[in-house]
């Protein structure tokens, strides 16, 4: 049994951590991994296709090698745009910039901090569509904030604001929607873009504000 | 309208390389070397997230294929009919924040069914627009630092998820079915 208490110091003070807030401990993700897999195959051996589990086993985490493959290219390329930028000075200048709002989603980070720019390119590729550049910017992001992160393995509250805003979907034109309504013989296939706009924006202030209740906790 | 946002989408991608670059020239910075040097990092970013990647993508491909997903839909349905999601959308409601392809993939089938300017294809592309793949993204941010305890991410993002629906339905409802 695990100790219900985890002592941690930082700058010099110690504190006591509840089980809860204990560093390292994902209690939810581990809860709905295994339930995903054990339901997963209970449900194949009551449904009697063993052999959908095995071509799942297979061809889904071949998926994701290739997934992380493919990234590689666009990683990279925004890695090093960021480095050129980093280096001309312009980091600091759109960090300076966007700094007044940022600061109210992003207490925790401190003005001008290279982050701030990555997470608004990240929201701005988002909003057009961009997925991959996004992603590549994301993980800038969030490798910048975790330099300001004082426990490595939990999530600070930035990182959870700045994932669920991401999760909430800013984008303006969902284009593959659109394909698909248009190759259907919509009359109208772009009406939908101001309901799901107005949904989106619904979406993601309800998830500002429930980061904002919960990371009181 | 549509058509200006449409341009100004394709096009936001070339003006941000095209703002680094000729920033990066005005200020003298060496932009070859500077380029190589930050891209050398792409590969190990990469790697990274590919065991969280495969975990998480193991764990919805074994949960979809074995046909626990639409079991799950099923036990589902009669709950959230009360709450207003009609239940030709639900399976849509649900592999949203799963799998974006899946989603797509019921989308293309629900506006196939319905026709796209029905009722249920509107509501169908509005969710489809408003949403977000959850458990991935959070693996790849996540996995990319090395982070385990993702607090209240999870939590919020299904909120988050959960008005979206809700609102996708409710906006749709006022829009396309006055009087």
């Amino acid at each position: 049994m695990p100790p219900p208490y985890i002592y941690i110091e930082r700058n010099g003070i110690g504190r006591f951590l509840s089980a809860k807030q204990n560093p390292g401990v994902s209690r939810m993700m581990n809860v709905i991994w295994l339930a995903m897999i054990g339901i997963g195959i209970l449900s194949a051996a009551f449904h009697g296709n063993m052999d959908a589990i095995n071509q799942a086993v297979i061809t889904n985490t071949q998926e994701a090698v290739v997934f992380a493959i493919g990234l590689t290219g666009i990683m990279s390329v925004w890695l090093g745009l960021m480095k050129v930028a980093e280096k001309s000075g312009l980091i600091h200048q759109i960090g300076k910039a966007v700094s007044p709002i940022m600061r109210i989603l992003f207490p925790e980070v401190p003005e001008n901090h290279p982050a701030m720019t990555s997470i608004m390119m990240n929201m701005i590729a988002n909003m057009f569509g961009a997925g991959n550049s996004a992603t590549a910017l994301g993980i800038k992001a969030m490798e910048q904030l975790q330099q300001l992160n004082p426990y490595k393995e939990r999530a600070m509250n930035a990182m959870c604001m700045f994932l669920v805003i991401n999760m909430s979907s800013v984008q303006l034109i969902p284009l593959s929607v659109l394909k698909i309504r248009a190759d259907a013989g919509s009359a109208n296939p772009s009406e939908i873009i101001g309901t799901s706009l107005i949904a989106t924006i619904a979406s993601t202030a309800a998830g500002i504000l429930a980061c904002k209740i919960m990371e009181r906790k | 309208m549509v058509g200006i946002l449409y341009y100004i989408s394709i096009a936001m991608i070339p003006a941000m390389i095209t703002i680094i670059l000729a920033y990066g020239a005005i200020k003298r910075v060496n932009l070859y070397d500077a380029f190589v040097e930050g891209a050398a990092e792409g590969f190990q970013s990469a790697v990274r997230i590919m065991p969280y990647l495969v975990a998480i993508f193991l764990a919805i491909g074994i949960f979809r294929d074995s046909g626990a997903l639409d079991n799950f839909i099923e036990i589902l349905s009669p709950i959230t009919y009360r709450l207003g999601i009609p239940s030709e959308i639900l399976p849509l409601a649900i592999m949203r924040p799963v799998s974006g392809s899946g989603a797509l993939g019921i989308v293309n089938d629900l506006i196939q069914t319905y026709g796209p300017d029905s009722f249920i294809g509107r509501v169908a592309s509005t969710m489809m627009g408003s949403a977000e793949t959850i458990l991935y993204t959070m693996a790849v941010y996540f996995g990319a630092v090395g982070i385990k305890n993702g607090r209240h991410t999870l939590g919020a993002a299904l909120f988050s998820h959960l008005v979206s629906m809700i609102a996708s339905i409710v906006i749709c409802r006022i829009v396309f079915l006055q009087g």
